[in-house]
């Protein structure tokens, strides 16, 4: 039998009967138009509309940023056992699970206490004590990590209170870890949510646990959303034969394995470890922006050594295990420098097509260092930098990096701007490639600026998060997805030449 | 009684076990064995209720329900998520509602736009900044033809009068703009937000269009949110049985449309739950008809398709059994290619608005069996057309939780399940084939003729994946 040829909506709609039928539809819809389309449309191509849209003030369009509780909930999942649970609206904590499904391809539990009309006027004590008595019943859940959506935080929940009272009325066993962080939407965004919730877990979980050193050090990822990272950083540090605790070890959660059966809690840093990361050598962050108040108040509160060492590009790796050498003293294996050489060779191999190529970045404040010094060290040329979630610090921070490079001479970096004003950007002053997450490829279809993706989400392309952007290796994954892309168009743009070289 | 029905009760009863003990009474009451003939009053379920809070419910908000169902898919007009950055973030562009134009300057359908309010919008309100906003929007995309203002939690927590900033640029601006108070905190589900958001079409565009002439045939097209392509093919059909669309709600809609269905002679209402509102209240003050009708897979097509016809002249009626007679040798060759794979198929279907009665009778096309399904936001209406659908002793499931549908799961050992994106992941670990029944897993349209080949092509991929039997299990 001949099989039927089906024609979903990627063909369907491209159909010349469909064409008609849309021509037909613009009677009923009021359309303006087509040549005052167009003239508007080239209109927001134009340095006067570039004015207009930097001049505004008080409307985000496109931004690259995401509220406070998706950071909370996301470090508090890595952790042994742990449901991470909001006080506030449903709404938002089914929002932060799809979001994260949506990423990861993966399952993720979050609970809600599902306030509504009566909550915001009596309080959300009552949902908070039935959400805790029936999370832990259905749900047997070893910590429940409380976090809240921007309705718990205007009508003012007093968390650790509220938790107090579930415990004296024993909805909760007593010793059941339930830290807390207050993480309003209307502050910041997920990389403080991330570090609120890992200071609360922190504090929680290492009450009176200070005893004899361990030994270890404590490494924070930071709200990497690279599952390949999380992997990468144990591979690493146990060549090295470094003794570790990961403070919150999500790789089991959004990377595990397929056997028939649903964990709910498939792995996670264990709590024990958790509770002795108190007594470790040192505190490594693999980022700086979502572990602020993490890292000062471990170097405060537990007078440990505290290092923010992000390891993506060549450099920032060499400073990662020369920084983890002098802490630990171990020396820094041949199998290491071996990769390292490794990754030097790739970039070398593939530098003509990265040179002098102009870049435009959009992304979250730690991806954008790392990506920034990587890039100059392959000869390319950052030029526009977007950081809707940036502050004066990253400003700050950028511009030095970019000032350490020839390369870095044209790079301009945007704060609290979005990919409306990046589109802007793109048309008065085109750039070569783009990088940015997966919405960003409106902008390559707006201004044809072929687009690197990296960042988070990524949602429109499957598994590039499995593979590490850190260590040496992330180095070799990040030279593979730029001059790749870079390849990928020249050979767009040579299709019907002379130049559709075959060897490169 | 029947054996099946008691046996399913029994099952229920077990999966209740584990629940603490006021849970348990609440969710005992969201959870029947199905009686198609509606005699048994214990296995009819409660709903539109509170969830529990703690349980794991898949339940979103108002806001969702107003700004990611009804107002979000309207394309020329500007969506603004006001509030906080996040529910702006997390909904965008994630329902596939296609729609034609140039986002960014005559549509702006893909775009997320936000206040992004900060602590000092908490402390001093946020309705300067919102003013401030519109001007700057209006500045930026010239040729919106409306803006709505769709309010986030602490909008209608701290007491903003975006009503009042609305009618000011309204009038400075002349066009549309609308407050949806559509707060995440309102209501119990998405579909307070659905039903808001039809009383602000009333009160800010409805019978406000353009329309230069009618004629007997001009219907609406309701509750069709072109998820992949469906109301365009929902379309195609209606127009080739003579009919005239002159309004397509919301997928692809522009504000004009919302403007003039109220000159539509009939109201063609898809999605029921989301849209009944509205049609209700042009029954009333325009005293247009409305009519339910089901482009899931060919017998219901058949049976809508003359249902429609009969509300108008013989032209149509003739026209919609020469439909019938051109399309039934496609679907029947669909259904030649596919039934053989899926005849006998258990399909566990847990989603929202229309989806888990309506596309019963496609699933049953293909020889599947529908043993058990539920509505994240059903009201009793949606409960009452559901019955009849399915087979006697099926589980009706309303508000499910994670740990429900996975209970169920087991017990019922569906070959697939049919959900939304939160629940995939977790069914893929099981090594039970899953398709999204929101979005359509990225795939569609699903409606009408065009539609049909689509649906049993992705049902067909999900249940005989080779993928599935890599799984090495547990033994």
């Amino acid at each position: 039998m001949k099989l039927l040829k089906i024609r979903d909506h990627n063909e369907l709609f491209q159909e010349q009967e469909y064409c008609e039928q849309f021509e037909r539809k613009r009677e009923f819809e009021d359309p303006w138009p087509a040549e005052k389309v167009n003239e508007v449309a080239e209109w927001t191509k134009t340095e006067e509309y570039k004015e207009l849209n930097f001049k505004r003030q008080n409307i985000k369009i496109n931004p690259a940023k995401a509220c406070q509780p998706l950071g909370a909930i996301f470090c508090a999942s890595g952790f042994e056992g742990t449901m991470p649970f909001v006080q506030g609206a449903q709404g938002c904590v089914a929002y932060f699970r799809s979001h994260l499904n949506r990423h990861f391809k993966e399952p993720f539990a979050a609970i809600s206490t599902s306030m509504t009309e009566d909550a915001a006027v009596f309080g959300g004590l009552n949902n908070m004590l039935e959400g805790l008595e029936n999370a832990y019943t259905l749900y047997h859940p070893k910590m429940l990590a409380v976090s809240t959506t921007c309705m718990a935080e205007v009508i003012g929940d007093d968390l650790n209170a509220y938790i107090r009272t579930a415990r004296e009325k024993g909805v909760i066993p007593k010793d059941l870890p339930v830290p807390f962080a207050h993480t309003p939407s209307f502050v910041g965004s997920y990389i403080n949510g991330y570090d609120n919730m890992m200071k609360g877990i922190l504090s929680t979980i290492t009450a009176g646990k200070k005893g004899e050193p361990n030994g270890k050090i404590n490494i924070i990822p930071g709200f990497d959303t690279y599952t390949g990272d999380y992997h990468e950083i144990k591979r690493m540090l146990k060549i090295m034969g470094v003794d570790f605790t990961l403070l919150s070890d999500v790789s089991d959660i959004f990377d595990s394995p397929n056997t028939g059966e649903y964990k709910l809690y498939p792995g996670g840093t264990p709590l024990v470890d958790a509770a002795d990361s108190i007594n470790a050598k040192a505190t490594v962050a693999l980022q700086k922006y979502s572990t602020l108040k993490t890292m000062d108040y471990i170097k405060k509160e537990w007078n440990q050594q505290t290092l923010v060492l992000p390891p993506i590009g060549v450099k920032n790796t060499d400073a990662f295990f020369d920084g983890v050498s002098k802490i630990t003293g171990k020396p820094i294996p041949k199998e290491i420098e071996d990769e390292r050489g490794r990754a030097v060779d790739a970039m070398i191999d593939s530098h003509p097509y990265v040179h002098g190529k102009r870049f435009a970045l959009v992304g979250d404040p730690d991806m954008l260092l790392g990506l920034i010094s990587f890039l100059m060290e392959m000869g390319g040329v950052p030029v526009h930098i977007v950081c809707t979630m940036g502050d004066k610090k990253f400003e700050e921070d950028a511009y030095n990096l970019l000032s350490e490079s020839p390369f870095g001479a044209e790079g301009k970096v945007y704060i609290g701007k979005d990919m409306w004003h990046l589109r802007s950007l793109m048309f008065t002053e085109p750039v070569d490639f783009l990088v940015g997450n997966s919405y960003a490829k409106f902008l390559w279809r707006d201004a044809g600026t072929p687009l690197i993706r990296i960042g988070f989400p990524l949602f429109d392309r499957h598994h590039l998060h499995r593979y590490p952007s850190i260590g040496y290796q992330g180095v070799i994954n990040l030279v593979n997805w730029v001059v790749n892309t870079v390849l990928d168009e020249m050979d767009r743009k040579t299709i019907n030449t002379t130049s559709f070289d075959v060897i490169r | 009684m029947s054996t099946a029905i008691k046996e399913t009760q029994k099952m229920i009863e077990e999966v209740l076990e584990a629940y603490p003990e006021k849970a348990r009474k609440d969710r005992a009451k969201h959870l029947a064995a199905n009686d198609p003939s509606g005699q048994c009053s214990t296995c009819q379920v409660k709903s539109n209720i509170k969830s529990r809070p703690g349980v794991m419910t898949v339940r979103g908000c108002a806001y969702a329900g107003a700004k990611g169902v009804v107002w979000g898919p309207v394309k020329d007009q500007i969506t603004v998520s006001h509030g906080p950055i996040g529910c702006g973030q997390y909904s965008w562009w994630a329902r596939r509602n296609y729609y034609n134009g140039q986002t960014g300057i005559d549509t702006f359908g893909t775009m997320h736009i936000t206040t992004d309010f900060q602590e000092k919008d908490i402390v001093y309100g946020g309705d300067k900044g919102l003013d401030a906003a519109l001007h700057e929007l209006k500045e930026l995309f010239p040729l919106a033809k409306g803006i709505g203002i769709l309010s986030e939690c602490p909008v209608g927590l701290i007491g903003d009068d975006i009503e009042a900033v609305s009618k000011k640029v309204a009038k400075e601006f002349g066009i549309p703009i609308v407050p949806v108070r559509c707060e995440g905190f309102r209501g119990v589900s998405q579909s307070l937000g659905h039903h808001i958001a039809n009383d602000t079409i009333r009160d800010y565009v409805l019978g406000k269009g353009k329309l230069e002439k009618t004629t007997p045939y001009d219907v609406a097209l309701i509750g069709d949110y072109n998820i992949g392509g469906d109301a365009w093919a929902s379309r195609k059909m209606l127009e080739e049985m003579g009919l005239r669309v002159i309004a397509q709600w919301t997928g692809d809609a522009s504000v004009n449309e919302l403007g003039i269905a109220t000159k539509a002679k009939l109201n063609l209402v898809h999605c029921y739950r989301s849209m009944n509102y509205i049609c209700r209240h042009m029954e009333e003050e325009y005293g247009i008809p409305w009519v339910e009708f089901n482009f899931f897979g060919p017998t219901k097509i058949y049976q809508s398709l003359r249902k429609i016809a009969s509300y108008f002249d013989n032209t149509i009626k003739e026209n919609a059994e020469k439909m019938i007679e051109k399309y039934k040798p496609v679907m029947d060759a669909v259904v030649e290619q596919y039934k053989p794979r899926l005849e006998g198929k258990k399909v566990m279907l847990y989603v929202g608005g229309l989806r888990p009665r309506h596309t019963v009778g496609a699933y049953e096309d293909l020889g599947m069996e529908v043993v058990a399904s539920g509505y994240e936001f059903g009201h009793n209406d949606d409960y009452k057309r559901t019955y009849p659908e399915m087979k006697e002793g099926a589980v009706i499931m309303d508000d499910a939780t994670l740990y429900e549908l996975e209970e169920f799961t087991r017990r019922l050992r569906p070959d697939m399940v049919g959900s939304g994106i939160k629940e995939k992941y977790s069914y893929h670990k099981m090594g039970v084939p899953f398709r999204q029944m929101h979005s359509w897993d990225y795939s569609g349209p699903y409606h009408g003729f065009d539609g049909f080949p689509v649906f049993a092509r992705d049902m067909d991929m999900t249940v005989n994946s080779p993928t599935w039997d890599l799984i090495r299990r547990k033994r």
